[in-house]
């Protein structure tokens, strides 16, 4: 597809074989300084002690740990049993992040499908049509979206100027709500890499599907999906990645009434429980999380791809 | 949102303060957003010739993280509440005032001179004092109002129509009134009643948000919700139909104050700072603002007329006693650390 110039095997060039050290240098002190040494910190933070009212003791300390999976009831004495406060709170944003993503998806891949068949010429106004919304600031978009939803907002008032409801739906502060911010926060995520992998897609392989007496959602299925997986896939980790750890959009939509992780983990440090190494602990069992899941993915994606070759 | 509140109104203080170099140097102060007008900080810098560099916060205990986490020895002062006063003295984050080293010390008023959470006032001076209460839409609402039922054991009408701050103090306080509690109890029984108040009073709260708790009265997204009285008093000129109550119960009494802070870098300019503050004219600027009260003899001839007759500041005869929220030891606090994780589970 691409012109076929150089694609001569070997993808690495060696034009700049003795430069490469030095050139990968600012790339290495960048990720040293704002994501390996951070990370540490707050690995090491996770195993501290805690003192009253935010900071640390250097202490070695399985305090936060224990916290996070023993519930030793209201005054911490009770015998142990399994704490499912914090799984719960984890659950949930993985939950909604879920919801947000298949939602995005659902919207997402016709959009890209649409913008990726349209003629060349026309494509990249509608790419932009798409990031327009996008340029005005993510705090404005919320909280325009919480105007619209609101029990005397525009769309209650529409719905019922038609009819069709009698009392407005409550919307604002649900669940749905939130879903609702977080897909419309991140749908651009969804929709570029789609379309960049759908604009790819070599459409004359539709054409033999159907030659061969494909349906139209065997070839979506067997054909088109296979094909365009990668851009579907980053697209799935673009929108579920921020959503997870998003706290505009339950804060402002969802009330704030329960914890996502992201504002557990704030609270530690900035709210009056002070409790650090937790908050530190906390994070690392996201993270940790988050990892396990990419890697156990990346493995599944290598192995495939062995196979079928 | 709390955080993008913040980090706005920073960078555009910062912005509008950052082109205005001197000679005489600058005091950095660590304050709350929206709570100085920049008429008077433009007022303070035409008169010594010291710049005034700020950071905001959003909360008390924002603040405290933030100085233990480094930024002790940036600041100079910083704006904490009463209780966090006492904490921070504690902790050994603020400076002692000397005798003499303050010209208007004499102005504070003797009501708050010899506060519980720094008698003498030898680390800080009052900024402004109010209450947290909560406000309800008579227009939807017709009944009593004074009484802390409203938000822990509401009328069926206002189940899921009530906004709540997001803050733990202020939430377990009112609570601690509403059941005629200890603010730091330790008596278990209290505790556990407590914990269940709170468990069955929050499956009729829609919402936990601080910064919107005007706008969230204002567009009727709630009908009942917690908010300062100052704050109540704004939302009332845009939507008056709310209504402030004073509950039976009683209610939070606050003061702000602005402290010297350990290391201060400028601790010249700090102190001539706190001065302008310890001036009539100026803390009466504020008042004017932020629709507090302030603390200073004299204020009052200069603030506006209708601030004395304020319904938010005024509270009925048969209003309960307001109170300071306390500050609890580490174990008590723990147990207050695992209710509020409760609520908000």
């Amino acid at each position: 597809m691409a012109g076929g110039t150089q694609g001569s095997g070997d993808a690495v060039s060696h034009t700049y074989e003795n430069a490469r050290t030095w050139l990968l240098m600012p790339s290495w002190v960048v990720l040293t300084f704002l994501a390996l040494i951070p990370v540490i910190l707050m690995l090491v933070y996770s195993f501290l002690t805690k003192e009253f009212r935010g900071g640390v003791i250097w202490d070695f300390s399985l305090a936060a740990y224990d916290q996070f999976f023993f519930d030793r009831g209201l005054f911490g004495d009770d015998p142990p049993t399994f704490e499912w406060t914090y799984i719960t709170i984890f659950w949930r944003s993985i939950w909604q992040a879920g919801a947000a993503t298949l939602l995005s998806l659902l919207i997402g891949f016709p959009t890209a499908y649409f913008i990726a068949t349209r003629p060349a010429h026309s494509r990249a106004i509608w790419v932009f049509l798409i990031t327009i919304p996008y340029w005005v600031n993510l705090l404005i978009r919320t909280v325009s979206m919480k105007f619209l939803l609101r029990d005397q907002g525009p769309l209650n008032d529409t719905l019922m100027g038609l009819g069709i409801i009698d009392a407005p739906l409550t919307l604002v502060n649900t669940n749905f709500a939130v879903q609702l911010g977080l897909f419309y926060s991140y749908l651009p995520f969804m929709v570029l890499p789609i379309y960049a992998a759908v604009e790819r897609y070599n459409f004359s392989l539709s054409e033999a599907a159907a030659d061969l007496y494909a349906s139209k959602f065997v070839t979506l299925r067997r054909v088109l999906l296979p094909a365009v997986k990668p851009g579907v896939v980053g697209g799935c980790i673009l929108v579920f990645v921020p959503s997870l750890g998003s706290f505009l959009a339950p804060d402002l939509l969802g009330g704030a009434k329960n914890y996502m992780i992201g504002s557990l983990i704030e609270e530690q440090f900035k709210g009056n429980a002070g409790n650090w190494p937790f908050g530190a602990a906390a994070s690392m069992i996201l993270l940790s999380m988050v990892l396990i899941v990419l890697i156990i993915f990346a493995r599944s994606q290598a192995h495939r791809e062995k196979g079928a070759k | 949102m709390k955080n993008i509140l913040k980090t706005a109104t920073a960078a555009s203080i910062l912005a509008m303060t950052a082109s205005m170099a001197s000679a005489d140097g600058k005091v950095v102060v660590y304050h709350w957003f929206e709570y100085m007008p920049q008429e008077l900080i433009e007022k303070f810098e035409a008169e010594t010739g010291i710049e005034v560099v700020m950071d905001t916060y959003d909360s008390n205990e924002a603040m405290l993280a933030s100085l233990k986490a480094g930024g002790i020895g940036t600041y100079d002062v910083s704006v904490p509440g009463d209780y966090m006063v006492e904490i921070m003295t504690n902790e050994g984050l603020v400076d002692t005032i000397a005798d003499g080293e303050l010209a208007n010390k004499g102005n504070i008023a003797d009501d708050w001179l010899n506060v519980s959470y720094d008698h003498g006032r030898k680390h800080s001076i009052p900024y402004q004092w109010g209450s947290t209460s909560f406000m309800v839409d008579t227009a939807e609402y017709t009944g009593n109002i004074d009484t802390t039922d409203i938000l822990f054991s509401p009328p069926a009408e206002l189940s899921g129509k009530i906004n709540m701050l997001d803050s733990q103090g202020e939430v377990l306080a009112m609570a601690a009134l509403h059941l005629g509690i200890p603010q730091c109890s330790t008596d278990r029984d209290q505790l556990k009643a407590l914990n269940a108040l709170l468990q069955e009073a929050k499956t009729h709260w829609s919402s936990f948000n601080s910064d919107t708790s005007k706008d969230v009265l204002v567009s009727g997204d709630a009908v009942v919700g917690q908010i300062y009285d100052g704050f109540g008093a704004k939302a009332r000129a845009e939507r008056s139909t709310l209504k402030y109550a004073f509950p039976t119960q009683g209610y939070v009494v606050w003061m702000d104050n602005v402290v010297l802070l350990k290391d201060a870098p400028n601790r010249e300019n700090a102190l001539k700072f706190m001065d302008f503050l310890l001036e009539p004219e100026n803390i009466a600027a504020v008042s004017n603002f932020a629709r507090y009260g302030s603390g200073i003899t004299g204020a009052e001839q200069f603030m506006d007329p209708e601030l004395a007759t304020l319904a938010e500041a005024n509270p009925p005869a048969t209003a309960g006693a307001g109170a300071f929220i306390q500050v609890c030891d580490e174990a008590t606090q723990a147990v207050y650390d695992q209710i509020w994780t409760n609520v908000k589970k």
